[in-house]
């Protein structure tokens, strides 16, 4: 009966190990979707062009990242895209008229979008739409402008 | 000429029936599990720690060598992208993702999948399954059924240390020898790995397992009642897991990355 | 299809059966007493464990059919198969002992399996059994330090657990000393007759299991050829029966295995 004994003692602290690796693995090295999970408030945006953005793609303000890209869809009564995103509860006194901008992480990361803060007495809360957005920027509309920009110069 | 096209169609036809073999041995298993797992836990928690915890020697140290190579590789290459901020990123993913759940798939085989063939196939030929059926107690469920489950239930786990142990590899070679700065490490690696690219490992860990388990114990339970016979149901069960591991890894990677 | 037969605990008629396109059995007819020893005996290959597979329900025959205590083997479901194999015990050529369990255990097997009887209970049955064969004091020892003799015994006790009416013993004799010979032979006779079970030997012994058997057939070719008390085969006029009895190098069962001419390969005439 001993024998027995060990063998279950050794076969639980290989479950629990287990156990442990999987949870380290899973907290520790991911991070991010665990920080705002469902606690936090949707707010939403509209711009011409959404570039690459992604959903999951981190929103930020002052390079803190603060929420995520939660969905991306098209309106076709208004003809432009609407992007809802979740922002972590504490921050919760963000001015209404903050401007969304589509950025892009080095360059040639991924898009994600920058808050910049506005003036405004009011906050952003759930539900809220942000007013003043900043699509991103096509590489073609880009080399476009400087090659007119360029042949205006001459 | 036509002799080998003889030949392929029999091994064709032998394969095919290796498989509908294979497919009827494991509902045979399914269908007992739930009642073997009320009845006789302990048979089956003997078989996790057979081959859950005696493999834990060979995965803890391949897992950290592999995890020390990586880091070492990777740094190597990331370098001369002067991206070696991302080594954590590229060690993690690279682990979970795809060498944990294979590699450990393939350790397994080796010695856990080896172990179980081998077990019960001497079983076979010394005529203990015979005796047990002549008591009218099913082998399949009092022997094989549980060896499976100890399996099915090790090889997660087993993975999952084997990434663990292999991250704090790659963290060993590429922060304190290689000098990558320990907060990249990290944050990178958080900002890039998701909970979904693990749950990806899982997955594939847990089919591995049933592969790998289902496999060892047919390959012992029919094999030839001779010491030769014991022997190449061994050695099948190493070659077979990794033909299998490695085909089921591609098809699964292609489904849940497409 | 159902015969009744109550005289006789287990009659096998008109049998045929090949493995392999080998034919093993071609018309067997063999009834087995209840309540005596009966042997089965007969020259190397003549299939005595496949005569025993059948008996057991664990090979069918081709033909012919095999009643155990009046119902078809063949015929039985798995349910009912296992019912009577669980009022059966067999006891293997090497003994078959699970070898990841102590002798305790191992005699305890087929109680813990199909039992739900208290810890207790157990014990005084598995010990009981133990003593009957002598081998008490080995109850916590594995398998693998037993000798062939000893193993034999505790596989002997364990097939006794279930207190079956009908004990198989596949070459209980072969390869043991003479002292553990005379030890099994009189605990398959004592057993025999205390328990009023019906025993099965298959051996080839001649000597040692005509002491103890009540009734003998000679199988040869598939077919029985002698039958009846050990006395009556020796006295019996069948040449292959004289050559098994007295143990004769040559006659119908021959000694050298058919080749070609012995001259010829010698001086190397033979294609190799």
């Amino acid at each position: 009966m001993k024998q027995t004994r060990a063998v279950e003692m050794g076969a639980g602290l290989f479950v629990l190990l287990g156990f442990g690796a999987l949870f380290f693995l899973i907290t520790q090295t991911t991070g991010m979707s665990n920080e705002i999970g469902n606690k936090g408030y949707t707010i939403t945006a509209r711009f011409e062009n959404v570039g690459d953005l992604k959903v999951r793609a981190p929103v930020t303000i002052s390079g803190v990242t603060i929420g995520r890209v939660t969905r991306i869809a098209y309106d076709p009564e208004r003809m432009n895209a609407v992007v809802e995103m979740i922002i972590a509860k504490q921050y919760e006194q963000l001015p209404a008229d903050s401007e969304a901008a589509i950025l892009t992480a080095g360059l040639i990361g991924g898009q994600y979008i920058g808050l910049t803060p506005g003036g405004s007495e009011e906050w952003l809360e759930q539900g809220s739409q942000i007013e003043f957005t900043q699509s991103a920027v096509v590489l073609e509309n880009l080399i476009g402008k400087f090659l007119s920009s360029v042949g205006g110069t001459n | 000429m036509k002799d080998w096209l003889y030949e392929i169609r029999d091994a064709i036809k032998a394969f095919v029936r290796t498989v509908g073999e294979l497919t009827l041995f494991f509902f045979s298993i399914a269908m007992y599990t739930p009642r073997t797992l009320v009845k006789r836990p302990g048979l089956v928690v003997k078989q996790v720690f057979n081959s859950g915890t005696m493999s834990m020697t060979i995965i803890l140290t391949c897992g950290l060598f592999v995890g020390m190579v990586l880091g070492l590789q990777g740094f190597d290459t990331l370098q001369r992208f002067g991206a070696e901020e991302a080594l954590g990123t590229f060690a993690t993913l690279s682990l979970v993702k795809e060498l944990g759940p294979v590699l450990t798939a393939l350790l397994f085989a080796g010695r856990a999948g080896t172990a179980l063939a081998s077990e019960i196939g001497l079983m076979r030929a010394t005529d203990q399954l015979a005796a047990m059926e002549m008591m009218a107690v099913d082998p399949v469920r009092r022997i094989v059924i549980p060896r499976f489950l100890g399996g099915v239930v090790a090889m997660p786990f087993l993975t999952a240390i084997f990434n663990m142990i292999a991250i704090f590899g790659a963290f060993l070679v590429g922060v304190t020898f290689m000098g990558v700065d320990q907060g990249a490490f990290w944050s990178q690696m958080h900002a890039n790995v998701t909970v979904a690219d693990v749950s990806q490992g899982v997955i594939k860990s847990l089919v591995f397992g049933v592969v790998a388990s289902l496999l060892a114990v047919y390959q012992g339970y029919t094999s030839v009642p001779t010491a030769e016979g014991v022997g190449r149901a061994t050695t099948r069960t190493v070659v077979t897991t990794a033909i299998t591991v490695l085909i089921l890894d591609y098809l699964l990677t292609a489904t849940l990355i497409g | 299809m159902k015969k009744n037969c109550s005289e006789n605990i287990v009659e096998i008629r008109d049998v045929v059966f090949s493995r392999d396109e080998k034919p093993i059995f071609d018309g067997l007819n063999i009834t087995i007493p209840r309540g005596k020893i009966t042997a089965v005996m007969g020259p190397s290959g003549t299939g005595k464990t496949t005569l025993l597979r059948l008996i057991t329900g664990q090979l069918t025959p081709d033909k012919g059919h095999i009643c155990v205590e009046g119902q078809d083997v063949a015929a039985m479901s798995r349910q009912q198969l296992f019912a009577m194999r669980r009022n059966m015990g067999m006891l293997f050529q090497n003994g078959a002992l699970l070898t990841d369990l102590d002798v305790f255990e191992n005699v305890a097997f087929p109680l813990r399996e199909h039992t739900d009887l208290p810890e207790k209970l157990i014990r005084h049955i598995v010990l009981t059994k133990l003593h009957a064969v002598g081998l008490r004091g080995t109850w916590r020892m594995m398998p693998s330090e037993l000798s062939g003799g000893m193993a034999r015994r505790v596989a002997l006790a364990r097939s006794m657990a279930m207190d079956p009416e009908i004990i198989i013993y596949d070459e209980p004799l072969a390869g043991l000393d003479p002292i553990s010979m005379g030890v099994i032979l009189r605990l398959i006779k004592r057993l025999n007759d205390a328990l009023g079970i019906t025993s099965i030997v298959v051996s080839h012994d001649v000597q040692e299991i005509g002491s103890i058997a009540d009734c003998s057939y000679l199988m040869a070719d598939g077919k029985v050829v002698a039958s009846g008390a050990p006395d009556e085969l020796r006295k019996d006029g069948n040449p292959i029966v004289q050559q098994f009895m007295a143990g004769m190098a040559e006659g119908p069962v021959p000694f050298h295995y058919p080749g070609p001419d012995y001259e010829e390969q010698l001086l190397g005439k033979v294609v190799e």
